[in-house]
């Protein structure tokens, strides 16, 4: 009986390989829980935001508005910084920031900042009616009916936003509902980036 | 007259056999691109077998990407550049993600080698006792 005890009660080879394979096991696990599996790294930011075509189905508000039917494409407001909002009326968050997105859009119309929403997933018609029960929406909303330029900008859900820079560039995306202070800050610093 | 009908017919049959064998490849060549990208409003599912209305999209713009010439190569291309590398089901084993493909190879036969010794160790015990 006593021989199977080690006189130091404690076999450190043994605890040293152990603890060499455990910890880096738990190091990886430890560095996937400070992640969100549901969140995808986009790859778009720093890149060309990519172009589009897309109807309007929503006018907006004066001030913002384009007509219901007019196409509406990015290469077209170059030199300007425009915010892209992937949008759809059966989307929670989408309400929850609808509010802060029509009162931003509207405090920055005039300074340059072109507003839109894109609709991802959803029939214009139901899209109408829920503006309409939202009260309104100051930017124009256009449609994306095969879910193409969705795709283009690599959308998997709603609601997700582009801040793209005077040159095009894609210079920030937003996932889930966006509040006025992350706007105004995205918007001030792009604003006062020089165009080039 | 009977005749050049009989040739007429017999070329829109070839015609119509061409065609489905085009669209056979196509189909084949969609499903094997499509079954290697990642559904992304999924739990691991590929856009092959994703229900989902944008795996569906995905799945058809696959489908044209091909259709128009370009290689899978480039399709995948087009998918990582939109989605990022997460979007392949099975990474590139490269890098980080050599990670993926050694762990388990090296958890095994770490295993292998303990359940070996630790075998060894209680067969050969009672031998050497008595």
């Amino acid at each position: 009986m006593d021989d199977a005890i080690p006189a130091t009660g404690l076999n450190w080879r043994r605890a040293s390989i152990a603890g060499a394979v455990a910890l880096p096991i738990i190091a990886l696990l430890a560095f996937g829980m400070t992640r969100d599996p549901g969140e995808i790294t986009s790859p778009l930011p720093g890149k060309m935001a990519p172009d589009f075509a897309l109807e309007v189905f929503a006018q907006g508000e004066p001030g913002q508005e384009r007509m219901v039917g007019d196409t509406v494409r990015l290469s077209e407001m170059r030199g300007q910084v425009v915010v892209l909002n992937f949008w759809g009326s059966w989307c929670l968050e989408c309400r929850r920031e609808h509010q802060a997105l029509t009162n931003v859009a509207s405090e920055y119309a005039t300074k340059g900042v072109k507003f839109f929403g894109v609709l991802y997933n959803d029939q214009p018609s139901t899209a109408l009616r829920w503006i309409q029960e939202m009260g309104g929406q100051s930017y124009p909303s256009v449609n994306d009916p095969r879910t193409r330029t969705s795709i283009d900008y690599g959308i998997y859900g709603a609601p997700e936003t582009f801040f793209i820079a005077k040159n095009g560039v894609v210079a920030y995306k937003h996932i889930g509902a966006l509040t006025e202070a992350i706007m105004i800050q995205k918007l001030d610093s792009l604003i006062a980036a020089p165009s080039s | 007259m009977t005749a050049v009908m009989v040739t007429t017919s017999a070329m829109g049959q070839s015609v119509t056999g061409a065609t489905v064998a085009v669209d056979t490849v196509l189909d084949r060549r969609t499903r094997e691109v499509a079954s290697e990208l990642r559904c992304p409003v999924c739990q691991g599912l590929s856009i092959a077998d994703s229900p989902s209305e944008l795996a569906q999209e995905m799945k058809g713009l696959v489908r044209e990407q091909l259709a128009s010439g370009k290689s899978p190569e480039q399709v995948r291309a087009y998918f990582i550049d939109k989605y990022g590398e997460w979007v392949l089901l099975a990474p590139k084993p490269e890098g980080f993600n050599l990670l993926v493909y050694l762990l388990p190879a090296a958890l095994v036969m770490g295993g292998g080698w303990f359940v070996w010794r630790y075998v060894r160790r209680h067969t050969d015990t009672p031998a050497e006792q008595v």
